[in-house]
């Protein structure tokens, strides 16, 4: 990582809503961070409350009965979202990373022309189909349970 | 160097969770469409189907991988968003050991209940 005395993070915290004309995927990279966040704080108590199982039945039933309200169960579908969200955009991340989807390197004449053309069908590609899995999930989490 | 190793492994991390991440939600959250790792029923949170998977070797070593894999994945990252903000060498290294050692005691405690589940 660079030394962030070297490059000053201007913006901060507030960089993350907006600073410009920013493209939609800059607004797919603050929910990133954002579902990640998340989804790492669930995971957090995830490890503890799953950890009841290895005292018992008892144990398990009592926890599960503690995180079985509807505050818990809307948390519960809201962490499914970010995960879904998280796991689909982080391919969409890495492939442009490894420079898939990218577009052949272009000598830079004007009027300069921005590769997140080129990139865009991977974007709406990837956001259809965590949409698939949100509604799959949804009807499994909703209509099942 | 180091950053770049670091940074390597977050996103094979992210790979191995993907893959891993996935068979556990598909196991849990979508126990009702396919049923998938739930002997006992399409209820993943049932007893029954908890103890049978706690039991299974296999499924043991995959929450294992997912345990470390996604602590990796998860702290390195909050570690990157902290570390933008410009904080001094000092708070980057309390950072540091917090998430070495919090990510290594959560590492250690997951790993122990699932072994500990197997004999339950």
């Amino acid at each position: 990582m660079a030394d962030p005395k070297k490059y000053d993070n201007r913006l901060g915290l507030k960089g993350w809503w907006g600073g410009g004309r920013w493209g939609f995927e800059r607004y797919l990279y603050t929910l990133h961070r954002l579902t990640g966040l998340g989804v790492l704080s669930y995971f957090v108590l995830h490890i503890f409350v799953t950890s009841s199982r290895a005292f018992g039945s008892v144990a398990w039933e009592q926890w599960m009965g503690t995180v079985a309200g509807p505050f818990f169960r809307v948390g519960e579908f809201l962490v499914v979202l970010a995960f879904i969200f998280h796991a689909f955009n982080g391919v969409r991340l890495i492939l442009i990373e490894l420079g898939f989807a990218v577009g052949p390197a272009e000598e830079p004449i004007y009027p300069y022309k921005t590769s997140l053309n080129t990139q865009r069908p991977l974007m709406i590609a990837m956001m259809f189909l965590a949409g698939v899995a949100v509604i799959v999930t949804g009807y499994d989490f909703w209509m099942l349970h | 160097m180091r950053e770049t190793k670091f940074w390597t492994w977050h996103l094979l991390a992210g790979c191995a969770i993907l893959i891993l991440g996935s068979l556990h939600m598909i196991t849990m959250h979508l126990d009702g469409v396919l049923g998938l790792f739930n002997p006992a029923g399409p209820h993943a949170l049932d007893w029954a189907n908890v103890a049978a998977r706690a039991k299974q070797t296999a499924y043991v070593v995959i929450y294992i991988l997912l345990l470390g894999t996604a602590l990796f994945h998860g702290f390195y990252g909050l570690r990157n968003i902290v570390f933008e903000l410009g904080i001094g060498k000092g708070a980057r290294s309390f950072v540091n050991a917090v998430l070495v050692i919090g990510g290594l005691a959560l590492f250690a405690f997951g790993t122990w209940a699932a072994v500990a589940a197997q004999a339950v």
